[in-house]
């Protein structure tokens, strides 16, 4: 991308931006009605009783809420870009805390069990991901090959595969797989048949993805290859390969991330992963929001470290060419 | 291997390249019609004619990059067809150098010349970096051996790409336009490069328009029109001795 040279005066700078900003931002606070909330009781001793307080408290509240959302803008303009990303991460962070806090969640429960959500859920979780991934990633090597060879019998198995296991639902193949194959003798623990489900189902999306990198290779870099007498392996192995990679990290990282989220269908079968887990450990106790609120920290937190991984790898590529 | 035999035993007389009756379509396009041509060892070819006339068509020919439909085409005595077991091994032994250069981008300009003898020829690494260096010495860009293709200036790139064909120590080189996306400026360090090419002995069959090489160094000049030779002489009858209106109306405007 292109970022242009010439500096626009901030929008957050001109007196007509913000008055209209406040009046938007004031009239979303006052038709949600925060008064009865914690804003509502830090103002009691202006607005008096909260529940009480009528259209004066409720527009009081607006009012400061208001306020102090657009003067936090307005400060946060002034910092430097990573400064001002750091500062929104940290308050939208803050925010969702805030959020989870309002579920009155009892975090000695959460301490009990956290231990089985890591050392059992997250463990399986990252085994089954770590291992499907592999092989969707291998299928998709072969598979893109397939659908661009001019052999019949490849480009036919391989469309047909891309377009049966992109075409039905995740869920659907788990069942697919870990029901029928035992109906037609055998027999799949649950493990392997979420893996294989995962692995055939992300293994055609990536089969598209690498496809469309190869092809995006120009036509000369063949020629020119050709012209050197090389054969149709090496000339992917080190020139066309190595050149798709880096256009297809980023699709390709998408996928990884959104597997590792799909990773908790194989819960349906019983196995002990984190979004079993998370469904069956606070159920007893009816605290459900304590055990679903972890697992989303922790799928989160996977998530970030799958982002950071690839933002590397991606850096490592640009430098290089 | 058999076919290494039979180019290393290649005699001066016998035509290095020969093509009789050569038709090629596009679909229902006709791109060549009844092609014969003779090139002999060290024998420096130029060949011109306007644009769509099927130059690039008929060079792409002589290594397979595209396929003729009729008639022959011998490559040191070596027929080439679909059906040929070692295209490979003939193309080993015949640079090709393109109109817009087909660098590999993720190779440093000294791993592109390395590529071909370490990965095809059998030449270990060390062997290969040493002839590289000599290649890079020719072209006289020595120094820019561990940059990467996109920081060369065009015609930087295109000596690289002569250095990389080289590499390969061809029997035949082939040019296709290899000045015409250059900036002015750039055109003649790459025809300087040609010319000593030539000096040393290369046999040579390049498409270009720059007639000032052709007087210079062509033995033949080939001029098509429509997928047809229309005539070839020497350079000298060539320009001043046109026998075609084809060929006049082309010169009076590539000389204008
Ligand atoms: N791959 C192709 N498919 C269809 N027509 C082509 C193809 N390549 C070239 N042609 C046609 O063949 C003719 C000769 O092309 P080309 O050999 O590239 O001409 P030149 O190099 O002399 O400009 C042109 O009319 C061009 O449009
Ligand atoms: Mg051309």
């Amino acid at each position: 991308m292109f970022v242009d040279t010439v500096i626009e005066d901030k929008a957050l700078h001109k007196p007509a931006f913000l008055i209209g900003l406040f009046v938007a931002v004031l009239a979303f606070f006052f038709a949600f009605n925060f008064t009865d909330t914690f804003f509502g009781e830090f103002l009691r001793p202006v607005i008096g009783e909260p529940k009480e307080s009528g259209f004066f408290g409720r527009l009081a509240v607006s009012i400061v809420l208001a306020v102090l959302f657009v003067l936090n803008l307005f400060v946060i303009s002034f910092f430097k870009l990573k400064g001002q990303i750091a500062i929104v991460w940290i308050e939208l962070f803050l925010l969702f805390l805030a959020f989870a806090y309002s579920f009155d969640l009892k975090m000695s429960f959460i301490q009990s069990r956290i231990g089985l959500m890591i050392s059992q859920g997250l463990f399986t979780t990252i085994y089954i991901s770590a291992v499907s991934i592999v092989i969707a990633t291998v299928i998709a090597i072969v598979g893109a090959i397939a659908k661009l060879s001019n052999n019949g019998f490849a480009f036919a198995i391989a469309s047909f595969y891309t377009s049966l296991f992109r075409g039905l639902p995740l869920l659907l193949q788990v069942y697919l797989i870990y029901k029928g194959l035992p109906q037609i003798g055998f027999m799949v623990d649950a493990v392997p048949a979420g893996i294989t489900a995962l692995s055939l189902c992300y293994g055609a999306y990536m089969t598209e993805i690498f496809r469309a990198g190869i092809q995006s290779i120009p036509r000369g870099q063949w020629e020119a290859s050709r012209a050197l007498g090389f054969r149709f392996s090496l000339i992917m192995r080190k020139i066309i390969l190595p050149q798709a990679v880096p256009i297809i990290i980023p699709p390709t990282g998408n996928q990884f991330i959104a597997m590792l989220k799909d990773s908790s269908l194989v819960s349906v079968l019983g196995v002990w992963e984190l979004m079993y887990l998370a469904r069956t450990l606070g159920q007893r106790d009816f605290r459900h929001m304590e055990m679903l609120l972890t697992a989303a920290m922790i799928y989160w937190a996977l998530t970030i470290v799958l982002e950071v991984i690839q933002a590397r790898i991606e850096e490592k590529y640009k430098q290089k060419g | 291997m058999e076919t290494q035999d039979q180019t290393s035993n290649l005699s001066e007389t016998l035509p290095v390249i020969s093509l009789s009756g050569v038709n090629k379509w596009y679909g229902d396009f006709q791109a060549l019609s009844n092609i014969d041509l003779e090139i002999k060892l060290k024998e420096k070819i130029v060949i011109c004619g306007p644009s769509g006339s099927g130059k690039s068509t008929l060079i792409r020919c002589l290594n397979r990059l595209e396929a003729h439909q009729e008639g022959t085409i011998h490559v040191s005595g070596i027929e080439l067809h679909e059906r040929m077991k070692d295209i490979d091994v003939v193309r080993q032994d015949i640079g090709m150098v393109f109109q817009s250069f087909n660098l590999f981008p993720h190779l440093t300009v000294l791993e592109n010349c390395m590529a071909g003898p370490n990965w095809v020829r059998g030449i270990d690494k060390n062997e290969a970096k040493k002839r590289a260096i000599a290649m890079l010495e020719q072209v006289k860009i020595p120094e820019q051996a561990d940059k990467y293709p996109e920081q060369l200036s065009g015609g930087q790139q295109q000596r690289v790409a002569i250095a990389r064909s080289l590499c390969m120590q061809p029997k035949v080189m082939l040019f296709d336009e290899p000045t015409s996306a250059l900036d002015p400026e750039m055109v003649s360090e790459v025809l300087d490069t040609m010319i000593e090419l030539a000096k040393s002995g290369m046999t040579m069959i390049c498409v270009t328009h720059e007639m000032g090489f052709a007087r210079q160094v062509a033995d033949r000049v080939v001029f098509m029109a429509d997928g047809e030779i229309v005539e070839q002489n020497s350079p000298e009858e060539f320009f001043n001795n046109p026998q075609h209106e084809r060929t006049k109306a082309f010169l009076d405007q590539i000389l204008k």
